[in-house]
């Protein structure tokens, strides 16, 4: 009963850590790292979803003769979270040079400061 | 076989994304524009086809791959989203018209192959979004789109360096409301095992009353909230279109926020239904006092304002707030004057920002202070601008008073006293509006230019196209067969059919 | 599991950003790992080399240029702690209502899902259900992905690139320029007296792209495919510039070849969708590749999969060229 759900609540609270320090921290990257977070956490979720107990990878196979049939997990979560990963290094790769070039024309990558800058001018 | 017509659905989306690496690859001031303009334009004919066709036939399904949904992807074409199609792509074709001289204004020559390809890919993401039946398909879709729109934003850099910081800032927000939407179409799928649109909402009904799915409810309604800036998730908005470049900015109001406005649409009325949307989550008492509030506070924030295109952009959050109120009344005639509202703010504020655009063109600033007597240095352009200012603030003969005399019928249907409260609401935003475009309007017109001031109007290329969306949002204003007829279509449909 | 939870947290803790970079990769890395036990072999491969490792270098090319310690801030911050808390009671209080955890009969393993798994190695005659429904079934969506990381190359290049040619004019001497200050920049990566990695990187180098080959070809069959096949590729490649210079990959690859192969692995997906367009069917309907469906889904399959690979492994290059270029730029302003 207790490990019914383990593996979702696992992914609440890695989501929660992620949000919060996406949310919290004023240093750039630090955002951009709690956001990584936050999305690998939905890819737990998505690949938990797909498993199926006893189930083995779904690469078809064929089976021994007067073997029980295999059990496939489910492939679309995977296809789903294939696509997200890629997703996922993109808005990396997008944000951290950002980041760079944030850091070239302000000097500093904490929010704060940035802010504090951004009044001056 | 299919005919060339029976590809349409996709050939608008897949026009342009192919055209995306041609365009990389191109150099010169010239060609890789002229690529984008015409990619967009027969876009916008694709899509006026489409519309015609879903109109007179009822909706165009599209399996990609020959795949039978809901185990392929299905392209669904309805009236809803044909609409937005026309909408999206014939703004995005106007800008382009502008865009030449301004573009290369503001961005360096040998990067404007790849900012044209960020643009196409913008429209792409935009485009499959809207046309596509398939609830994941919207995810990468909407991430093509808003990676494409951080590029975009983040170009306004060599203008001003705080363009780099609205557009980090878009990317956080955006990319946590995206992963919002992730989760909850995942909850969707957990408890129906399809991602198809038509699918889910068909087996909506048996699984409506558990958790997962309210919770598969909130998230995406807060993702689409994030990325349609409703009050209070609207801080990426007024920085990002500060910043980006002119034509950037232009094309974002009009589109960008819509269509997420779309998936809302979408999602509240084809997927969970009316009744449940409404009835049983109660998306009403949530969405309406955001989007009051929203239209109430941004409004007075705009007063506030030195940076005309910062003015205008809070303005676009208050005018996002009245199309969800409108979508909150949950009723025939609210989504009509959505739909109307839609259409009509688009049309205005593409003319607007474009027109503000030119008046950057030319003097290199858009700070209220240092544009005094502007009306007399630049007066077509200025009066453009004051003409989109009325329909803004919905005067009679504007557009504007089309979307919010509807909105105020759909309102008043109400018949209670929360009704009348939400005219009074509408009418102080009003005011308020009055009194923001007062502010420019005297600047403009009531202070003489300082000496020595740069005078002249912009290239024509740029002139014509800020007038030409002015002068369609007068047509609208005035006769509204195009505009209130197809929302009304498109209202009964969506509350007739789900 | 618990790994994981300690990993996230300890990211939040730190104050070193390098060490926070390191505790994500070891979080991705361990997600792997636990995708393996969900028999997600080709999800925990991608998560592997992307999470592991592309993002980790990603990082700490960022970090190169940026600095690692992070301003210290003692400000408790209330109201991001009140959401989160939020966000995760919502998704709490729906665990409650979830289907269990890995059972056969929950409703996402019995509406859809069946035919793939049943019909999919009859339809496309490919063993791994993954590629098939990645590269037929959903095939649009990938399609979708390839643009996406296509979109990331062109942005990384068009952001990264805005200042550089801001000081002397756009020109093909400029070009030279920065070539010659690049060579004589004493700083810059790779040196010439590293003898060991150097021959050990060459005898690896063959190899990873040999790897990277089979995995693109086998993806049919085993885990792999275009994405994990383009991410090796480049892995091979950032390995040399790496050991050896940037110029020398440049040398190899420069960055005008990368652009026009971003754009072909976009054109080949889209190319195949369109000839399958010209031939009378829908967008990307493998079945009249050929005489034979099956076949014609095989060769569809593979196809495209060669355009997700080119396009991944020129946007990676690009993404990493960007980066590294810039800091080699940032080195020699400081000299």
């Amino acid at each position: 009963m207790f490990f019914e759900h383990f593996n979702y609540w696992v992914f609440i609270i890695l989501l929660m850590v992620g949000l919060y320090t996406v949310m919290s921290r004023t240093n750039l990257i630090k955002k951009m790292i709690g956001l990584s977070l936050f999305q690998i956490s939905v890819f737990l979720f998505y690949i938990s979803m797909g498993k199926i107990a006893g189930g083995t990878a779904p690469i078809l196979i064929d089976p021994a003769p007067g073997a029980a049939p295999i059990v496939y997990s489910n492939p679309l979560p995977h296809v789903l979270i294939l696509t997200a990963i890629v997703v996922g290094v993109a808005t990396t790769a997008l944000g951290l040079s950002l980041v760079v070039r944030i850091k070239e024309s302000f000097g500093t990558i904490d929010e704060e400061d940035i802010l504090k800058l951004e009044d001056e001018a | 076989m299919l005919s060339f017509v029976q590809q349409f659905p996709v050939l608008a989306i897949v026009l342009p994304l192919m055209s995306a690496p041609v365009c990389a690859l191109t150099r010169g001031k010239v060609f890789p524009w002229f690529l984008t303009f015409l990619v967009s334009a027969f876009t916008f004919a694709i899509s006026i086809e489409l519309l015609a066709e879903v109109s007179a036939n009822g909706p165009i399904s599209y399996h990609l791959g020959g795949w039978e949904p809901p185990w392929g992807i299905e392209y669904l074409v309805d009236p809803l989203n044909a609409f937005m199609l026309v909408l999206i792509s014939g703004i995005s074709t106007g800008v382009l018209l502008y865009a030449r001289e301004s573009i290369a204004h503001e961005i360096r020559e040998d990067q404007l192959g790849l900012f044209f390809t960020a643009y196409l890919l913008a429209l792409t993401g935009m485009m499959g979004i809207c046309i596509t039946g398939d609830a994941f398909n919207v995810f990468v879709f909407l991430e093509i789109m808003s990676l494409s729109s951080y590029v975009l934003i983040a170009m306004g850099a060599r203008n001003d360096r705080r363009a780099l910081t609205a557009s980090f800032q878009y990317l956080i927000i955006g990319t946590v409301g995206a992963t919002f939407y992730l989760i909850g179409v995942g909850l969707l799928y957990m408890m129906t095992g399809t991602l198809n649109i038509a699918d889910i909402a068909s087996r909506f009904a048996e699984i409506g009353g558990m958790r997962p799915v309210q919770a598969a409810v909130a998230f995406i309604v807060i993702g689409l909230a994030i990325k349609l800036a409703l009050f209070p998730f609207h801080v990426w908005l007024p920085n990002g279109y500060t910043y980006a470049p002119s034509i950037v900015t232009s094309f974002f109001a009009g589109t960008a926020t819509k269509v997420s406005v779309y998936l809302l649409i979408r999602f509240i009325f084809t997927i969970f239904g009316m009744d449940y949307s409404f009835g049983v989550v109660g998306l009403t008492d949530i969405l309406m006092p955001l989007a009051v509030v929203g239209f109430l506070s941004m409004s007075l924030v705009a007063i506030f304002q030195d940076n005309v295109k910062r003015l205008l952009a809070y303005s676009s959050v208050a005018q996002l707030g009245y199309i969800v109120l409108a979508i909150s009344l949950a009723s025939n005639e609210g989504l009509t004057a959505a739909m109307v509202h839609i259409l009509n703010h688009a049309v205005v504020k593409t003319g607007m920002f474009l027109s503000v655009g030119s008046i950057f063109f030319v003097t290199g600033t858009v700070s209220l202070k240092k544009l005094e007597g502007i009306g007399q240095r630049m007066p077509l352009t200025t009066f453009g601008f004051v003409l989109g200012g009325l329909g803004l603030i919905g005067v009679p003969l504007t557009p504007g008073f089309i979307s919010k005399w509807y909105l105020i019928k759909a309102v008043l249907d109400l018949e209670s006293p929360l009704g009348y409260g939400l005219v009074a609401a509408i009418l102080i935003s009003s005011l308020l509006a009055v009194i923001y475009i007062w502010r420019v309007v005297e600047v403009a017109y009531f202070r003489p230019p300082p000496a020595g001031a740069t005078r002249g109007e912009p290239p024509l290329t740029m002139l014509v196209p800020s007038w030409i969306f002015i002068a369609i949002s007068f047509y609208f204003g005035i006769d509204t067969t195009f505009s209130v007829g197809f929302s009304k279509a498109i209202a009964a449909f969506l509350t007739g059919g789900a | 599991m618990l790994l994981l939870i300690a990993g996230t947290i300890t990211v939040l803790v730190v104050r070193n950003l390098f060490v926070a970079t390191m505790m994500l990769g070891i979080v991705s890395f361990t997600m792997a790992l636990i995708f393996v036990s969900l028999d997600a072999v080709d999800v925990a491969f991608t998560e592997a080399a992307v999470g592991a490792g592309i993002s980790t270098v990603l990082y700490i090319g960022t970090l190169a240029m940026v600095g690692a310690q992070e301003k210290i801030r003692v400000k408790f911050a209330a109201l991001p702690l009140i959401i989160c808390l939020a966000v995760g009671g919502a998704l709490f209080y729906a665990t409650y209502q979830m289907p269990g955890y890995a059972e056969a009969d929950n409703p996402v393993h019995k509406h859809v899902a069946p035919r793939y798994i049943n019909d999919s190695g009859k339809e496309t005659g490919v063993p791994n259900i993954v590629t098939s429904v990645l590269a037929s079934y959903r095939g649009y969506d990938t399609f979708g992905e390839t643009t996406v990381i296509f979109t990331a190359g062109i942005g990384v290049m068009l952001i990264l690139r805005q200042r550089r040619l801001k000081r002397p004019p756009p020109d093909g001497e400029e070009e030279e320029d920065l070539k010659t200050s690049l060579n004589g920049s004493i700083s810059g990566l790779g040196s010439d007296h590293d003898l060991v990695p150097h021959l050990v990187s060459k005898l690896l180098i063959p190899f990873i792209l040999m790897f990277a080959l089979y995995v693109q070809f086998h993806g049919d069959f085993g885990p792999g495919g275009g994405f994990q096949a383009g991410v090796i590729f480049a892995a091979g490649f950032i390995l040399y510039a790496l050991i050896f210079s940037l110029e020398e990959a440049r040398v190899i690859l420069n960055e005008k070849v990368i652009l026009c192969l971003i754009a072909l692995g976009v054109l080949i997906y889209g190319g195949v969708g369109v000839v399958s367009m010209l031939l009378g069917g829908h967008f990307l309907d493998y079945n009249l590749l050929s005489h034979d469906p099956v076949h014609g889904q095989h060769l569809g399959i593979l196809l495209v999969e060669i355009g997700v690979g080119i396009t991944v492994t020129a946007a990676m290059l690009a993404i990493f060229y960007a980066f590294v270029g810039r800091a080699e730029i940032e080195i020699e302003q400081l000299d």
